[in-house]
């Protein structure tokens, strides 16, 4: 049908021309990038709190990760420790933006705007994944900076195209794990505050819980067995194995790269049909 | 009633210790303009909540052009456009990504996007701050693109949930104005809530009078001010079904006759 000239009468009304309904997962993908691209468009608008996140990373990679390699206390296996603490804190700065992602459903409830999209014929699994999206990009630009802070720093790092794609795909999927997983926390305790609370009692066991700043194999048993269901170590493991030298008789991951994907995006769909499932609840 | 549009039959929803709607009962005729007025915590918004799938009822059925709000989900949201109570534009959009992200999740096809959407802006005079964030606009001309919003997709029964409330007087005749092109093309059914009972009594076909989750009152505005009295208005109405019922009943007769004095001295 063509529409000629612009159709600036509204009448016509009954005669809805929607788009036939897509199959679910069609809808939830094409649905999920808009959601995402509206959330860029206000983080390319203020992109203050990009530079205010470099700044952690920065006091671990200089201060405890050039004191610590001096100390020599961590046994890394052959690998520097510098260049070993880098993917550790590559993964635990996108850890920390994601955690919080969730608070911005609390604002968006406060002011109506989440029930505009509730009331809308949109998949709930296409509002998680949509914001998940988004925290999964913005953690993309953190890694660069944490990357080209390790260059600053001198560190030896694979620059291989395969790994370097491969390490994009393992932030992104980390950071969506984070963030779905953080937004089923909002959707569970409804306020700021009490989400401020929750995200910050999470970050730190999340984090000294994995194998970020050492290896598992110097755990205590129990530690070891909750740093492996952690989706963090996964990422660190997956990511040291794609952006550290592989030198002979070293093994960076020591999980093994393709478990690392897998653990992460079944992870990933978990959380996220958990957060869809959650998400009316917001605003009730 | 003929051809309803919204049958709501034995709605109950109960918060914890609260029942916020309380065995409903009432409808909404196709094309009308309804009013669900009320005092605040009387149940309006819970209604409205119930209505646009938000919130599952406790009890009893609701149902919004023949569909269930609970069992038929997806079909009663793709035929009704929603403005919350809040302000809701997304304030770090401009105004032209607000209406497009609202064409997209509603699935209008690509080629006519853009021309609703320019439509819409010219409809409601926003041509010239489409590319504005919307933290430069006014509360009127946010409520004008949150009806723009809601009727992007020409939804079937709109919900306005007190779109006046907090606007200046010059904005609420705006948003009136819009609700009344609206009602004049018949374009949708439209279900507001509003505590102005000039505005009800203007706009509205049929108003349902809430009291404590329950039908206090339901019928055309004329109707119902002509069985209090001859000369009754909408808010002598209000006051009688929704006050303290004996003293409110008492303070009727008083006002009315004191406010008659005061319109023949002008």
């Amino acid at each position: 049908m063509r529409h000629p000239g612009p159709d600036t009468s509204l009448t016509g009304w009954a005669e809805s021309d929607l788009r036939p309904q897509r199959t679910w997962l069609f809808a939830v993908a094409g649905k999920a990038m808009a959601i995402a691209e509206m959330e860029l468009h206000k983080l390319r608008r203020d992109p203050t709190e990009l530079f205010t996140r470099a700044v952690q990373p920065v006091l671990w990679l200089v201060v405890f990760g050039e004191v610590m390699s001096r100390a020599r206390m961590i046994d890394t296996g052959g690998t520097p420790y510098l260049a070993f603490l880098v993917p550790g804190v590559l993964a635990q700065s996108v850890l920390f933006i994601a955690i919080f992602n969730g608070i911005s459903i609390i604002w968006e409830r406060d002011l109506g705007i989440i029930h505009k999209f509730l009331a809308s014929p949109t998949p709930r699994a296409a509002l998680v994944l949509g914001k998940a999206l988004a925290g999964g990009v913005r953690a993309l630009v953190q890694a660069s900076v944490v990357l080209t802070l390790a260059v600053l720093l001198g560190v030896h790092l694979s620059w291989r195209m395969a790994g370097l794609c491969g390490a994009i795909v393992l932030v992104l999927l980390g950071a969506m794990v984070f963030s779905s997983f953080s937004l089923a926390i909002a959707c569970v305790v409804r306020t700021r505050e009490r989400f401020m609370g929750v995200g910050q009692v999470l970050t730190m066991p999340l984090f000294f819980a994995s194998n970020a700043i050492y290896p598992t194999s110097l755990m205590p048993t129990w530690l070891r067995l909750v740093s492996h269901v952690n989706p963090l170590t996964y990422q660190i493991d997956g990511l040291r194995a794609l952006l550290l030298p592989v030198a002979p008789g070293v093994t960076a991951a020591h999980i093994g790269l393709w478990t690392d994907y897998g653990v992460l995006a079944v992870t990933l769909a978990a959380w996220v049909a958990i957060s869809a499932k959650l998400y009316p609840n917001i605003v009730r | 009633m003929k051809d309803p549009i919204i049958v709501v039959e034995h709605l109950v929803r109960r918060f914890a210790t609260l029942t916020a709607v309380d065995h409903l009962t009432f409808g909404v005729s196709r094309g009308a303009v309804c009013g669900l007025l009320g005092r605040n915590g009387a149940g309006k918004t819970t209604v409205i909540k119930i209505l646009t799938t938000l919130l599952p009822p406790t009890s009893g059925s609701a149902r919004v052009g023949g569909h269930d709000v609970l069992q038929d989900a997806t079909a009663v949201r793709r035929m009704i456009g929603y403005v919350p109570q809040a302000l809701s534009a997304d304030a770090e959009l401009t105004g032209y990504e607000n209406l497009l992200i609202m064409a997209k999740l509603y699935d209008l096809p690509r080629r006519v996007r853009e021309q609703r959407i320019t439509a819409a802006l010219s409809l409601m005079g926003l041509e010239e701050a489409a590319h504005r964030l919307v933290h430069t606009y006014s509360g009127g001309m946010i409520r004008s693109l949150e009806i723009a919003q809601s009727t992007l997709h020409r939804p079937t029964v709109l919900f306005l949930d007190e779109p006046t409330v907090g606007l200046d007087p010059l904005a609420r005749r705006t948003v009136w104005e819009h609700i009344k092109r609206l009602k004049e093309r018949q374009e949708c059914t439209i279900l507001i809530t509003t505590h102005y009972m000039d505005e009800a009594d203007q706009l509205c076909d049929e108003v349902a009078i809430l009291h404590h989750g329950r039908l206090a009152a339901s019928g055309t505005p004329d109707a119902l001010k002509r069985a209090l009295g001859p000369h009754a208005s909408l808010d002598d109405v209000f006051a009688r079904f929704t006050g303290a019922d004996a003293e409110v009943l008492g303070a009727y007769d008083e006002t009315s006759r004191t406010r008659h004095v005061a319109d023949r001295l002008g």
